[in-house]
């Protein structure tokens, strides 16, 4: 394995190497499975929704806070607020790396004394979800703040963890699990990608 | 980028990217606590060499923002006045460890010449009669923000363009945003060859009914050192918007600060159609974008995302 770079998941457009299909684990129906389960585990943790805020990271993390909360209107007919949360200036490696905002920040109403629960595709190192809880705060000060993911692939660098998990999937490093989402990709599905080596290498 | 010296050093897409910056934090300073953590550790020193009040503290307010440190420096209570040099002085303030300086000078060309001398980014807030690229790219983001594109607007630049440092930057960035530019005033205030800033020049304010935007400028009376008008009184009945010549459909801008009654009449400083508050309210997020586009990381711009350029759930804001 090459040493990772310190701040910053493989760049699949650049290096050495190219991208190839290693399995793709979810289809659209399991993933349809993930979201519906993880509606009920928010509501069944937080005993009903009526707190509970669903806050998307941006890109895919607002899709997947949308869904959840048609979910959660379509069993416990609770119209969840969803809002959505760019995390870009609070990253801790802006002074690192060029870092551009990807989309507006709209939290609904006010957060103080709700349930935030975060929302995002993958959880890989936790340094995206630790700008999120940051930047949530000056926001207000939430009762709790829970985090739903579709994927966790491990090697966290920071000690967060997820409170509810589509799937937990054991990656490599240098792996890249990608998360399609119809509204963003066209399809549903999750798909873990590999870099090989152009030169004779890793296949 | 490194220097903000000219709107020449922006690019092509320069001035889309800190518009859309200018986007981001315009949310930002609208939250309760209008502050990012984005430019933690970093210093800015305002230099001004020459009086300002929006330009430096709407410099200031940004780089607080954004949780950047600053300093100031007035020329008025420096060591300026026990002779030291602008090369000393400008080595002393680099040796405090910043990160950006922001300098104002009634001499052209003196934030180039101190960004030959040392490391930290330097930004012109406006040097002598050559340029003052915030402003002209606060002035496009309130006008963008008011008519959305800016292609094939037609602007009329009126008043002493030749001392007007704000009109340089403006004409080339209103001309790079698609705008047809046309500057007007009397012959003695109007530059020699403007026309090669990709502009159109008027003598009289007889064809200004076709501008869709009138930008005036102040009367630099404190850059006048010859006799450029017989008086300003016969300046302000040739060339003064006022609520005659400001027509309905017309949107009016100026720089600030007015003077009232020379080149702009009262009445229409308050107009409606005005959008002088908004160009000072703009101030702040451009300079925002501006100072995290120089300090903020470096290389090129990362993708949107990977696997589509453009974020599609960018452009549909969410129902509060």
């Amino acid at each position: 394995m090459r040493n990772p770079p310190a701040w910053s998941a493989p760049d699949p457009s650049s290096g050495p190497g190219h991208w190839l299909l290693r399995a793709r684990v979810f289809e659209a129906d399991d993933l349809k499975r993930a979201v519906t389960r993880i509606a009920h585990e928010i509501v069944e943790r937080n005993h009903g929704a009526d707190d509970v805020v669903l806050v998307g990271l941006y890109t895919r993390g607002v899709v997947v806070a949308r869904r959840l909360a048609a979910a959660i209107v379509s069993f416990e007919g609770v119209d969840v607020p969803v809002g959505s949360l760019d995390v870009s200036f609070y990253r801790d490696d802006i002074a690192l790396r060029r870092v551009s905002p990807l989309g507006p920040t709209q939290l609904p109403g006010d957060v103080k004394d709700s349930v935030v629960v975060l929302c995002d595709d993958v959880l890989f190192t936790g340094r995206t979800v630790r700008a999120a809880m940051d930047a949530v705060v000056d926001f207000g000060r939430p009762r709790a703040v829970q985090l739903a993911v579709l994927v966790d692939r491990g090697h966290r660098e920071l000690p967060i963890r997820a409170d509810y998990v589509g799937k937990n999937l054991p990656t490599k490093w240098d792996e890249d699990v990608r998360v399609h989402l119809t509204e963003i990709d066209g399809d549903d599905g999750i798909e873990i990608w590999e870099c090989a080596e152009d030169e004779g290498g890793a296949t | 980028m490194k220097h903000l010296l000219g709107i020449d050093d922006l690019g092509a897409e320069g001035i889309g990217e800190v518009l859309r910056l200018a986007d981001s934090f315009l949310e930002v300073t609208r939250r309760d606590i209008p502050k990012v953590p984005a430019l933690r550790g970093k210093t800015v020193v305002s230099m001004f060499y020459e009086d300002s009040t929006r330009t430096r503290l709407s410099f200031e307010t940004a780089a607080k923002r954004l949780s950047a440190d600053t300093m100031t420096f007035s020329a008025g209570s420096s060591s300026l006045r026990k002779g030291e040099s602008l090369l000393d002085t400008v080595r002393t303030v680099e040796a405090m460890g910043i990160d950006a300086i922001v300098v104002r000078h009634k001499s052209s060309g003196v934030p180039q010449r101190i960004a030959g001398w040392i490391d930290a980014s330097i930004i012109n807030a406006g040097d002598g009669w050559h340029e003052h690229p915030t402003q002209a790219l606060l002035d496009v983001y309130t006008l963008r923000r008011r008519l959305g594109a800016l292609e094939g607007v037609r602007i009329w630049i009126v008043g002493d363009v030749l001392h007007s440092r704000v009109a340089r930057s403006g004409i080339q960035a209103f001309a790079r945003m698609g705008c047809e530019v046309t500057v007007c005033g009397p012959p003695t205030l109007i530059p020699r060859g403007v026309e090669a800033l990709g502009c159109n020049v008027s003598w009289s304010l007889d064809g200004i009914g076709e501008a869709d935007v009138i930008y005036a400028l102040r009367m630099q009376n404190e850059r006048m050192t010859g006799s450029f008008v017989p008086s300003l009184r016969e300046y302000a009945a040739r060339y003064q918007i006022d609520g005659r010549r400001l027509r309905p459909n017309q949107l009016l801008m100026h720089p600030g600060p007015v003077n009232r009654g020379v080149e702009l009449a009262g009445e229409v400083v308050d107009s409606p159609q005005a959008l002088i508050v908004q160009q000072v309210e703009s101030g702040v997020v451009v300079r925002m974008a501006v100072l995290y586009e120089l300090l903020a990381g470096g290389g090129p711009a990362r993708e949107a995302s990977r696997f589509t350029q453009e974020d599609p759930t960018r452009v549909e804001p969410q129902p509060a």
